[in-house]
């Protein structure tokens, strides 16, 4: 057994997966983030900085809601952590903060960033719009028509958003397009990815970032219940991000158990599904080793999900060696198991969910958790940004 | 010795090495452009392994990749077209791919088969020198196969000559830190080329990346052994019915 499921080695392996396989032109990039993250966010100017950007400006701690409602029909103990809640409504926030300040310390004046449903575009232009940096947003073409409200608002926090049109136009795509950007601008150029992917050491700086949300997860049910340890932490997985921040405190205590929910589409074996561990193999996608969506011949499959910020075809490394060594339990929820998860919860507890953590709380009804037990389930956007799919939803014939 | 190695210890000078895209414009074009390649003078052949998501390469490859990809082309598609190539084409031929790919059918398996049918070398862009190391360097000497590292304006001198102990063949400098078919200024290049010449390294240095005609070309062979021409090319042979032709009429522009 390993000694740690959260930190990767000095290479940025998760067990056999992460690692960077960039091209030569991204090395000395990767490697100055390399060899100066840690020190500058080991920092006493860094950790003061962010802090009390996280308190004052994202609006962290987010609470640890005791769902009684919830609770009740499962008949078990619900915690929802609200990262839904926070500055520009997602937890994608405590991320890109923390990476304009590392940017800022490098010297980077000029910013980019991928982004599917819009989500971390905007908390990427919010940062620097704060900052005052010059921002660059790759989008896939398909994306910018079906997030008309998201790109405006990039737009206003004056960012340029850059369609991308190769590919399928998707998030798969804005990333190549990111990279190949951060390729032809060596010198003064910092890329903000949006999730615990890419080469090492976005992974696990990422995971950093995210990590506040079960650092706070802990004390917080230590006040409630007297235990700081659940039974178990719930999240939703596309690449990621605020699945590793709720895990992050808790992969390395064995009691806890460790369940991640991917998007099973129209279902796993329907041909249109973004459930990564189930249908993908170890491959490498956008400079790490992980498990990929891939056809027999390597080349990277279009993922589908009702929820754009899961339509991913990778996760990142830290997942998929929770997935490997069997350390973490992979569930799915449908496109449709994900939208009575949401209209259940707007129902009951009178939160409307963004689509991505809806997958998150279907687990519910996949697993029975004992009378006693306190799960904690990671709440992790909020569903203003998903009104139209569930207005369509309304207005379907039922 | 391979045939990259003969060829350098015959000609040092005005190496040009053409990239094309395997199934590229059309599924069976590949050999057909090789065999013009040859009879026109290219030095070298890099036959690139089409990808869906070809990071270091810029729109012209990548579309020639999509391109190629819907014509159907595959590794094991393109090493049967090129089972008998060999009796045909004598020069040194390089295959360009990212890894992936070659992970999925089998790094070893495909070194076997690039072997058998008389490849030259490798070059993967996105396989990091340290796992090169550990892993894969022993696999392609065992089938004499030449791996070739890229290196860029921002590479350190240290890492310069680090890359250059590890490769063998040739060293791909690319001309500015750009992906494929991107226009910079051609002075900051030159006392970039001139810094790798002042290196005395092991491998003869072809520039790729910026390189697009007789001009450019006959300017990077002053300051190192020869260029690599892509982008240009590709679109040379996108624009017509008459690929071989076409193929030949841009090598005899370039050398001519």
């Amino acid at each position: 057994m390993q000694a740690s499921f959260k930190q990767p080695d000095e290479l940025g392996y998760y067990g056999e997966f992460g690692g960077a396989y960039i091209p030569e032109m991204l090395y000395p990039n990767v490697e100055e983030l390399r060899e100066n993250y840690l020190k500058i966010i080991n920092s006493e100017s860094f950790q003061k900085e962010y802090k009390s950007l996280l308190t004052d400006y994202a609006g962290r701690p987010t609470p640890l809601y005791f769902a009684s409602q919830l609770s009740e029909k499962y008949n078990t103990n619900v915690y929802l952590k609200r990262e839904d809640l926070c500055h520009t409504g997602a937890h994608k926030i405590n991320n890109t903060i923390g990476q304009i300040l590392v940017a800022e310390r490098l010297g980077k004046r000029r910013i980019i960033a991928e982004t599917g449903a819009g989500q971390h575009g905007v908390a990427t232009a919010t940062v620097c719009a704060l900052k005052g940096l010059e921002c660059i947003v790759y989008m896939g073409e398909k994306d910018i028509e079906r997030q008309a409200p998201n790109v405006a608002r990039m737009k206003m926090l004056g960012a340029e958003v850059r369609p991308a049109t190769s590919g399928s136009k998707t998030l798969k795509d804005a990333t190549n397009e990111a990279i190949r950007d951060w390729i032809n601008h060596p010198e003064n150029t910092f890329y903000i990815i949006g999730s615990v992917v890419g080469p090492h050491p976005y992974p696990d700086m990422v995971a950093r970032f995210q990590s506040v949300i079960s650092e706070e997860i802990k004390w917080q049910l230590k006040e409630k219940t007297g235990k700081e340890l659940p039974e178990a932490v719930i999240a939703c997985v596309g690449g990621g991000s605020n699945a590793a921040g709720t895990f992050y405190h808790f992969v390395d205590e064995p009691s806890v158990a460790i369940i991640a929910v991917e998007a099973g589409g129209c279902g796993v074996n329907s041909g249109k599904s973004a459930a990564t561990t189930q249908l993908g193999t170890p491959g490498i996608l956008h400079g790490s080793k992980s498990y990929v969506m891939q056809t027999a011949d390597g080349q990277v499959v279009e993922p589908h999900s009702i929820s754009a910020g899961l339509d991913y075809p990778g996760i990142g490394p830290m997942h998929a060696n929770l997935f490997a060594t069997g350390r973490g339990k992979f569930l799915n929820a449908t496109d449709a198991q994900a939208l009575e998860a949401a209209f259940l919860l707007a129902e009951l507890e009178g939160i409307i969910p963004a689509l991505e953590s809806a997958h998150a709380l279907a687990a519910l009804n996949q697993i029975k958790f004992g009378e006693n037990d306190n799960i904690v389930i990671c709440l992790s956007g909020r569903g203003d940004k998903d009104m139209e799919t569930y207005m369509r939803e309304m207005a379907r014939p039922k | 010795m391979n045939r990259l190695d003969k060829l350098f210890q015959q000609k040092q000078k005005n190496i040009l090495n053409i990239y094309c895209t395997a199934g590229y414009p059309h599924l069976d074009s590949t050999l057909h452009i090789m065999k013009a390649l040859q009879e026109s003078g290219a030095a070298i052949i890099e036959l690139g392994i089409p990808y869906s998501d070809p990071l270091a390469d810029g729109e012209t490859i990548q579309n020639s990749s999509s391109i190629a990809l819907k014509n159907g082309m595959t590794i094991k598609k393109l090493f049967e077209q090129l089972n008998d190539f060999r009796n045909e084409v004598s020069i040194p031929v390089v295959l360009m791919g990212y890894l992936n790919p070659i992970l999925q059918y089998g790094f070893e398996n495909f070194c076997a088969d690039a072997a058998k049918i008389g490849i030259d070398g490798l070059i993967l862009p996105d396989l990091p020198a340290h796992e090169f190391e550990n892993e894969y360097r022993s696999i392609l000497e065992k089938y004499h196969l030449s791996f070739i590292f890229l290196v860029t304006p921002e590479t350190s001198e240290e890492r310069v000559r680090k890359l250059d102990t590890l490769s063998s063949g040739f060293l791909y400098a690319v001309s500015s830190s750009s992906t494929t078919g991107n226009e910079k200024d051609f002075g900051a290049v030159v006392k970039y080329l001139q810094k790798l010449q002042s290196y005395h390294l092991k491998n003869p240095v072809l520039v790729g990346f910026g390189i697009k005609d007789k001009q450019t070309f006959s300017d990077a062979c002053c300051y190192a052994n020869g260029a690599i021409i892509g982008s240009a090319f590709i679109k040379a042979i996108g624009k017509t019915e008459f690929v071989a032709e076409a193929a030949q009429l841009f090598v005899e522009s370039i050398i001519n």
